[in-house]
C-alpha cells in the first residue's frame, strides 16, 4: 500500500520550513525506492509543532514535529513510513492533548485533509450541507442558520440569519455576498488557516449564502499579506466552477452561484466593512456612515450579505447537521464554536476551536501552557489590536460575547495575544494609539485627530511631565474617540489604552527623569 | 525579485492591462496591483491613462493609489524585506529585532539600501502570531525569527 506522509502547507509551517522538509521527504523517499506520496495538507494548528509531519498507518495518523529537514534522513531511518518511533515521534495525532480536547465543527477537516482535492472535501462530509440547501426554499436556510444562534465571528457578534434576511427580502436587480476575509487583526489567524487548509468550507458556505438570499455573485476580499491564502482560494473557486460546485448551476439545481477573489493593498480599516466595499468598488478605503445598511445598499449600492470568514465556514456544517446540534454548543447568548487563536509570547500557540464558555486563565495557563519565554503572564490582548489587555485578576472571564463586554473588553476574532512581565503597558497603549493614526481612513475627526493626540500625550506620560494631568487628558481622549467615531477603528482604539492604564497603573506613573543625571 | 525589465512605452502597456481589466466590478484595485506587479511600482504616466478609461477624475485615481500602503510611487529595491510590527511579534521581541535588523541594514523602514539589494518595509501583521517574530522577504514567510536568522535572510539577499 502507498504510504501517505502529511507535511503542511500552511504559511505557519511554511514559515518555519515546511518547503525544506518535504523536499528532503521527496528526496529520501526517492533514493529509498519508497511506495509513498507526500500530501501538502492545511495545518492541524498546534504550531509550536509545526512542521508537523503524519503519516498514515492502521490504527491512525502518527505524528512527528517539529520537524527540521535536518531530521528527515533520521526519520526515514527510524521508519516513519510506517510511523515508526523516533524522539520526535508524537504518537498518535488525535490523541495530542491539545487536539483531543477540541471540538471541531469548523475546522473538522483543516489538517486532514488535501485542501485543494474536492474528492477529500467530499469524502470528509463536504457539500453535503450545499446539497440540502438547494432542495430548500430560502426562506427555510436562512431560518436554519436563525435558530443555530450563529453570530458574526469577524468581531461585532451580530447574528448571521438576521442578516441573511435582511438581504432575502430586500428588493435589487443583484445582491452579492461579499466575505470579509480582511484579517488583519495582530493575533489573528483561523481565515488564514481556513482559506489555506480548506478552502472549499468558505466556498461552500458563500454558495449556500447566495442561495438562501437570492445574491448569484459573490467577493472574498482578503489581504496582499496572505500570498498563499489567496493562491489557494483562487485554485480552490477554479476547481469547484470546473466540478460544478459554482457556476450557472450549483450542484444541478438550476440556481446560480460564481464568485472572485479580491486583493486588498495594505490598509487594516478595510476590515470594517463599509470601507471594504468602498475598497472593492475601486476607490479609498474610507468608511462610509451607516444607515444605509449594506444588506440594503452595500456594493455598488445593492443589497449585500457582508460576512466574517469563520462565520461562512460555520454554514455548511450548520446545513448539513442541523441548527439544533451548532447551537447545543456554547453558553448564554454565544452558541456553537469558536476558533481561538493563542498566539504571542506563549509556549503552545495555535488555533483551538472550542464551544463558547472557557475562561481564558483554561485557555493561557492550560492549553496555551503559558508564555514562550518562561516569565510569569503579565496581560493577554483579547480580540485584535481593538482589544482590551486583560490582567491576571480577570482571568476567570469566560469566553463569552457579553462576558467580555461585562468586563469593558472585546472577544473580537478570537485571537489572544499573551505578554510576558517584561511588556511595558504604556508602550503598548501608545503603539494602540499610533496604529490607529497610521491606519485611520481620515473621515472622522475624533479617530484622525484623536489618534495622534493620543500618541503625543502617551509620550508626555513616559516623559514624566505633568503625568496627573496627562492621565486624565487621556482618559477624556478615549472618551471622545469611543463615543464619537464613525466606526470601530476609532472606536475601539480606546479599549487597549484605557485597559492598559485601569489595570497596570504602575506602568503609567514613571519615575520622574533626573536631568542632572548626565 | 521585484525589478521587472520594462521595455515598451508605460502608457500602452498600462492601457493594455486597463481594457482588459475594466469589465470586472470595481476594477481600480486590481488594475493597480497589475500595475505594479508589470512596473515593480506605479508609475505618475499610468494615472492619467486609468483615469480617462475609468472615467474618473486624475485626482481620484491619485487619491486611491495614495490611500493604500501597498502601492509605491518609486522602484523597490531588488528584494523587499518586511517586518511584522503587530502586537503579537511584540510580545517576542520583534521591536528589538527590528532595530538590529535596521543597524545592520543601515536603513530604516521605508529606505533602500545603497547596493538597492533591500527595501525593508514594516507590515502589520502577516498572521503568523503563533510563531512570531514573523517577516517575509519578498512572497516568502519565516517565522520564529530571530537576528542570527535576519541575517542569513539578508545574506541570501543580497547574493
Amino acid at each position: 500500500m502507498t504510504a501517505r506522509i502529511y507535511i503542511p502547507r500552511d504559511a505557519a509551517a511554511l514559515a518555519l520550513g515546511a518547503d525544506k522538509v518535504a523536499e528532503a521527504a521527496a528526496r529520501e523517499i526517492e533514493a529509498r525506492g519508497l511506495d509513498a506520496v507526500i500530501v501538502r495538507n492545511g495545518s492541524r494548528g498546534m504550531h509550536w509543532l509545526e512542521p508537523l509531519v503524519e503519516v498514515e498507518t492502521p490504527i491512525g495518523r502518527i505524528a512527528y514535529g517539529p520537524v527540521r529537514a535536518a531530521d528527515v534522513a533520521a526519520l526515514f531511518d527510524a521508519g516513519l513510513a510506517e510511523g515508526g518511533p523516533h524522539p520526535l515521534c508524537l504518537g498518535l495525532t488525535e490523541e495530542i492533548p491539545f487536539l483531543k480536547g477540541q471540538t471541531r465543527l469548523t475546522f473538522a477537516r483543516c489538517g486532514l485533509t488535501d485542501p485543494l482535492s474536492l474528492d477529500d472535501y467530499k469524502a470528509h462530509g463536504g457539500l453535503r450541507g450545499l446539497e440540502k440547501a438547494v432542495a430548500m426554499a430560502p426562506a427555510d436556510i436562512v431560518k436554519e442558520v436563525t435558530d443555530s444562534g450563529l453570530r458574526g465571528r469577524g468581531g461585532a457578534g451580530f447574528p448571521t440569519g438576521i442578516k441573511w434576511k435582511t438581504v432575502l427580502d430586500a428588493q435589487g436587480p443583484q445582491k452579492y455576498i461579499v466575505c470579509n476575509a480582511d484579517e488583519g487583526d495582530s493575533g489573528t489567524f483561523a481565515d488564514r488557516m481556513i482559506m489555506e487548509g480548506d478552502p472549499f468550507v468558505l466556498i461552500e458556505g458563500m454558495a449556500i449564502a447566495g442561495i438562501a438570499t437570492g445574491a448569484t455573485k459573490g467577493y472574498v476580499y482578503t489581504r496582499s499579506e496572505y500570498p498563499h491564502a489567496i493562491a489557494a482560494m483562487q485554485a480552490a473557486v477554479g476547481i469547484a466552477r470546473a466540478a460544478g460546485v459554482l457556476g450557472a448551476n450549483v450542484l444541478g439545481s438550476g440556481k446560480a452561484f460564481d464568485m472572485e477573489i479580491r486583493t486588498g493593498a495594505g490598509a487594516y480599516v478595510c476590515g470594517e466593512e463599509t470601507a471594504l466595499l468602498n475598497s472593492l468598488e475601486g476607490k479609498r478605503g474610507i468608511v462610509r456612515a451607516k444607515p444605509p445598511l449594506p444588506a440594503l445598499q452595500g456594493f455598488l449600492g445593492r443589497p449585500t450579505v457582508v460576512n466574517n470568514v469563520i462565520s461562512l465556514a460555520s454554514v455548511p456544517v450548520i446545513m448539513d447537521k442541523g441548527a439544533a446540534y451548532y447551537r447545543d454548543f456554547g453558553m448564554g447568548r454565544s452558541r456553537g464554536t469558536i476558533p481561538i487563536q493563542i498566539a504571542g509570547n506563549v509556549r503552545h500557540g495555535g488555533l483551538y476551536e472550542t464551544a463558547f464558555g472557557l475562561t481564558l486563565g483554561e485557555i493561557i495557563d492550560t492549553i496555551g501552557g503559558g508564555t514562550a519565554s518562561g516569565r510569569p503572564v503579565k496581560a493577554v490582548q483579547v480580540g485584535g489590536p481593538l482589544g482590551a489587555y486583560f490582567p491576571r485578576a480577570l482571568f476567570d472571564t469566560p469566553f463569552d460575547y457579553e462576558a467580555f463586554a461585562a468586563k469593558d473588553g472585546l472577544i473580537g476574532h478570537a485571537g489572544i495575544t499573551v505578554f510576558d512581565d517584561t511588556a511595558d503597558m504604556l508602550k503598548q497603549a501608545r503603539f494602540a494609539m499610533e496604529f490607529c493614526a497610521v491606519e485611520s481612513c481620515g473621515k472622522c475627526t475624533p479617530c484622525r485627530i484623536g489618534s495622534t493626540r493620543g500618541v503625543e500625550t502617551a509620550d508626555r506620560i513616559a516623559r514624566g511631565i505633568e503625568p496627573e494631568k496627562n492621565r486624565a487628558l487621556l482618559t477624556d481622549l478615549c472618551n471622545t474617540m469611543k463615543f464619537g467615531s464613525l466606526c470601530a477603528l476609532g472606536g475601539f482604539t480606546p479599549y487597549p489604552v484605557m485597559s492598559a492604564m485601569t489595570h497596570f497603573p504602575e506602568d503609567f506613573s514613571p519615575a520622574p527623569l533626573v536631568e542632572a543625571a548626565e | 525579485m521585484n525589478v521587472h525589465v520594462t521595455g515598451g512605452d508605460v502608457g500602452e502597456r498600462t492601457l493594455a492591462i486597463v481594457r482588459e481589466m475594466k469589465g470586472l466590478e470595481g476594477p481600480l484595485l486590481p488594475i493597480l496591483h497589475e500595475i505594479q506587479d508589470e512596473f515593480g511600482y506605479v508609475p505618475q504616466e499610468c494615472l492619467p491613462v486609468i483615469a480617462r478609461e475609468l472615467n474618473l477624475s486624475r485626482a481620484e485615481v491619485h487619491g486611491v493609489v495614495s490611500f493604500y500602503h501597498d502601492y509605491r510611487d518609486h522602484p523597490a529595491g531588488r528584494h523587499v524585506l518586511k517586518l511584522c510590527r503587530a502586537e503579537a511579534c511584540q510580545s517576542m521581541g520583534g521591536d528589538d529585532l527590528a532595530e538590529r535588523v535596521k543597524a545592520l541594514l543601515g536603513i530604516d523602514f521605508h529606505q533602500t539600501t545603497l547596493d538597492g539589494a533591500v527595501t525593508l518595509e514594516p507590515v502589520y501583521c502577516l498572521g503568523l502570531c503563533s510563531c512570531a517574530p514573523a517577516a517575509m522577504l519578498d512572497g516568502a514567510v519565516h517565522g520564529r525569527l530571530d537576528i542570527d536568522g535576519a541575517k542569513d535572510l539578508i545574506a541570501e539577499a543580497r547574493r
